[in-house]
């Protein structure tokens, strides 16, 4: 069976799943029972000086598809609202009661340098393994100055990571608001004020819906509503993106990542990993499903990586991020065309309308003799886009398949109709 | 109350309320959270196969849309727009044959989409929510259209006559409207004088005028009406029931399935209808399945249905036969009744058993007497043409072409006095549609 252990900035960890600051790590009682079911280690909910903030009713928006899906949520609560000291008191506590998991320590503070030194000390002497600084919070904190106000400014970033850095000797791990044009920004400067490794990505800035009736951002408060934080399984596509950018950055490359952003399953923990990530964190998924979803994301792992042949995180972690290239990287030449098996096919007719009306008009209907239609690929016009087999509701029935043309490898810099000749 | 009946806890009678919950809803409507998962389900196909199984063409991807998008009322109008009676054909269609039997999920999942739920939620919230009637109609013709029956067919072919602005008179043979909606189909599809709340919501169109009591032939001759009206349209249904034609009939106990079905529908305390103990139904299409299951679930002790081919030659779709299985009724095959046994009350019953003969059926000649104090006889209706004169038949049913004019111009016909397809209120409907559209034409209108 795979080794699941992992180790980030210098920490180990028996496995790469971590619960991320957010309402599951606010307290003792939550982190002892993610510990009980199997979690690797938590992000404590962000502290901040006291006096604790006051947080409103409702928090919480979703997304849903129209099944029963939610697809993500949006939130609008803030950071820790009980006293740093009860707070500090039970991460000693939890600390004492499981040794072998990892609690680490996230905390904002308005941008002066004092502040955050005093914070960092005085969470840092609780006994956390390391202090993670929240510069991404999209709602509420930035008013005042904090969050993503701090996360947005690159000089800021490496201010705040510097000025912990100077006080303790614990990894310090950079949080990164992809409230901004250029993850890379960011990145750049948590590595230049000395981050041992940047978690990413926090939440999106959204407005979840509205509320038809009162006319009025949800979740409703008394007749209005702000922006929030959104996360869950639509933010991942977004944060694979962002992971990936800072994973294939020379200047960043080397920076350790947390990955967060959607994380639902062992699926997605792997992709995370593929592109570079050394450790994971998970929020929403477990608001959703409780603590016992970590059961399979170490199972389904453990059984991918066995598959595979690796026998350690490590041993596939970044493979991946070769391949994530530029477009002017992609070979012109490659060649794909869509196949449909009639012998699996419903015949519902998707692949069909999808692509007459919004595509290449490269799948023909046509009545069959057994009442039914057959639906045929065009090959002369069939682009390979892959839409028909995405809409296609049967698993398998449409296949996309590689067209042996011989032709060499070429991109677009080197492609003949580049009359501009890019090369960037 | 759902497929399995009330049964009898104690050996005694059921109850007055245990019968009452066994005419309660067959299938409850759907709770949202079933309607989310039912709606959800459909792949929106293209050209849908669904669709062309509807004798009514009902878009059903689009109302199923509807449905998920949350636009209900939407959902209720592209229905209504296709069938005014959508709501009895989400609770009486025998979707099992019609557009869940070509749902492509059948395939793809081995259980098709809820069409016929998702129907009755869209159009039972419409109706639910009291909203105006979704249809207004044109400027008037002037124009004046009798129509026989208001029955699906009739009220069918009124409504949309109406919106066209013609105006309608309706003659009906019974005191009330809804043909077989109303008398024929079994309660528990029709629970809680649906078919009434259906019809009041038709008329809510205007222009429409129903005389009750006024019967073909007996009340009101074809002659006189095409002579006061600008065109007909016949759509009484078939009317008469097939008697068997053996000795006995005539005895007590011994009565009309139909007949049966319209006492049930009419009464609404059922513990107060008379039921035999050792009941025998012979026949084996729909209404002979009704008619066995309703007897079953006033308490009848024994109910055979006795039918004199196969299961495979039934009229009764695989689900009603198994409907009666699971029902408690005992499906006899392959047995003919020779005679009624009594002494002026039915006694018991001789059957012959049949098999066929090079495609023929033919008696064995081997008999059989089967105990029974109730018969009820299901073995199919026939049009009386004699106050039809001069209409040209076929088959006893009446010749129609294809916009459902008959052979006598300016009269039209519909429902089951014609061979359009099953006999179904989803078929009426669409019959009433056609002759509609035909009888527009006819007076000029485009």
């Amino acid at each position: 069976m795979a080794d699941l252990g992992c180790a980030i900035a210098g920490i180990e960890s028996i496995n790469p799943f971590w619960l991320a600051s957010a309402p599951p790590t606010d307290k003792q009682y939550n982190v002892e029972r993610a510990f009980k079911a199997g979690w690797g280690g938590v992000v404590w909910k962000t502290l901040g000086l006291n006096p604790p903030v006051i947080n409103v009713t409702s928090r919480y928006g979703v997304h849903k598809d129209t099944a029963r899906g939610i697809l993500g949520i949006n939130n609008i609560e803030l950071i820790s609202d009980r006293a740093l000291e009860v707070n500090l008191r039970e991460i000693e506590q939890v600390r004492k009661n499981y040794p072998d998991r990892i609690v680490i320590g996230s905390m904002m503070a308005p941008v002066e340098e004092e502040l955050w030194k005093e914070l960092a000390i005085k969470i840092a002497n609780a006994g956390v393994h390391g202090i993670e600084l929240n510069l991404g919070c999209p709602h509420g904190m930035c008013e005042r100055g904090m969050g993503s106000a701090i996360g947005q400014v690159p000089q800021m970033v490496e201010d705040t990571t510097r000025w912990v850095r100077e006080v303790v000797d614990i990894p310090v791990f950079t949080k990164l608001t992809p409230n901004t044009t250029d993850i890379l920004l960011p990145a750049e400067a948590a590595m230049a004020g000395g981050a041992h490794a940047v978690s990413l990505i926090n939440t999106v800035n959204s407005i979840i819906g509205i509320d038809l009736d009162a006319m009025a951002p949800n979740p409703l408060l008394d007749g209005k509503g702000t922006h929030g934080g959104y996360c869950g399984s639509a933010v991942k596509p977004i944060a694979l993106h962002m992971v990936a950018e800072i994973a294939r950055n020379p200047a960043t490359k080397d920076l350790d990542i947390s990955a967060i952003g959607g994380i639902t399953t062992w699926r997605d923990a792997a992709e995370f990993i593929a592109l570079g990530a050394e450790a994971l964190q998970v929020c929403t998924a477990a608001m959703l499903y409780g603590f016992r979803i970590i059961e399979d994301l170490n199972d389904g792992l453990s059984d991918f990586m066995d598959e595979k042949g690796y026998r350690s995180i490590e041993d596939f972690c970044g493979l991946a991020v070769a391949n994530t290239v530029n477009w002017n990287d992609l070979n012109m030449n490659y060649d794909l065309k869509a196949s449909i098996d009639k012998d699996t096919c419903i015949e519902c007719g998707r692949c069909h309308i999808a692509c007459e009306d919004t595509s290449h008009q490269a799948i023909l209907m046509e009545a069959n003799a057994a009442g039914g239609r057959d639906f045929t690929v065009v090959d002369a016009e069939c682009v390979g886009c892959n839409l028909c087999q995405h809409v296609c509701p049967v698993p398998e029935c449409i296949t996309m398949n590689p067209v042996e043309n011989n032709l060499p490898h070429l991109t677009w810099p080197e492609h003949p109709k580049n009359t501009l000749q890019t090369t960037e | 109350m759902g497929e399995h009946p009330q049964i009898s806890k104690t050996g005694e009678n059921l109850t007055r309320d245990e019968i009452a919950a066994n005419f309660d809803d067959l299938h409850p409507p759907l709770n949202l959270a079933q309607v989310r998962v039912q709606s959800s389900r459909c792949l929106f196909c293209h050209d849908a196969p669904c669709v062309t199984a509807c004798p009514t063409s009902i878009d059903i991807p689009k109302f199923i849309r509807q449905i998920a998008t949350e636009n209900v009322t939407g959902a209720a109008r592209t229905i209504l727009s296709a069938n005014i009676m959508g709501g009895t054909c989400a609770r009486a269609c025998p979707t099992e044959i019609l557009c869940e039997q070509k749902c492509v999920l059948n395939v793809g999942e081995d259980e098709p989409i809820e069409i016929g739920a998702l129907q009755r939620h869209a159009v039972d919230h419409f109706m639910a929510e009291g909203r105006a009637h979704p249809f207004v109609r044109a400027a008037a013709t002037g124009k004046k259209i009798a129509i026989l029956g208001a029955g699906p067919a009739g009220l069918a072919c009124a409504h949309a006559l109406a919106i066209l602005g013609h105006d309608v008179e309706i003659f009906e043979a019974r005191k009330k409207p809804g043909g077989l909606n109303e008398y024929g189909l079994a309660a528990y599809k029709m629970a809680n004088d649906f078919a009434a709340q259906e019809t009041a919501f038709i008329l809510e169109i205007g222009g429409i005028t129903i005389h009750y009591e006024k019967a073909l032939g007996r009340d009101v001759t074809l002659g006189d009406l095409r002579a006061q009206f600008d065109a007909v349209f016949i759509g009484h249904g078939l009317g008469h029931s097939n008697q068997l034609g053996i000795d006995g009939e005539d005895q007590d106990g011994v009565l009309d399935a139909l007949e049966f079905i319209a006492q049930l529908r009419q009464t609404d305390d059922k513990s107060k209808i008379k039921i035999g103990q050792n009941i025998i139904v012979i026949g084996g299409g729909n209404t002979a399945i009704d008619a066995a299951v309703q007897a079953k679930r006033l308490g009848a002790n024994h109910v055979a249905l006795v039918y004199r081919r196969g299961a495979s030659q039934m009229g009764a779709t695989d689900w009603e036969q198994d409907l009666a299985r699971i029902n408690g009724v005992a499906v006899h095959l392959w047995a003919k009744p020779l005679r009624l046994n009594g002494e002026g009350q039915v006694q018991s019953v001789t059957f012959e058993t049949t098999r066929l003969e090079n495609g023929k059926l033919v008696g064995t000649g081997n008999t059989h007497e089967a105990q029974a104090d109730m018969v009820l006889k299901a073995v199919g209706q026939f049009l009386d043409d004699d106050a039809l004169g001069g209409l040209q038949t076929e088959r006893g049913k009446i010749l129609v072409d294809q916009y459902g004019q008959t052979s006598l111009p300016g009269t039209f016909a519909g429902g089951d006095c014609i061979a359009s397809g099953e006999d179904l209120t989803v078929q009426a409907v669409e019959d009433g549609k056609v002759a509609a559209a035909g009888i527009h034409a006819f007076l000029g209108g485009k």
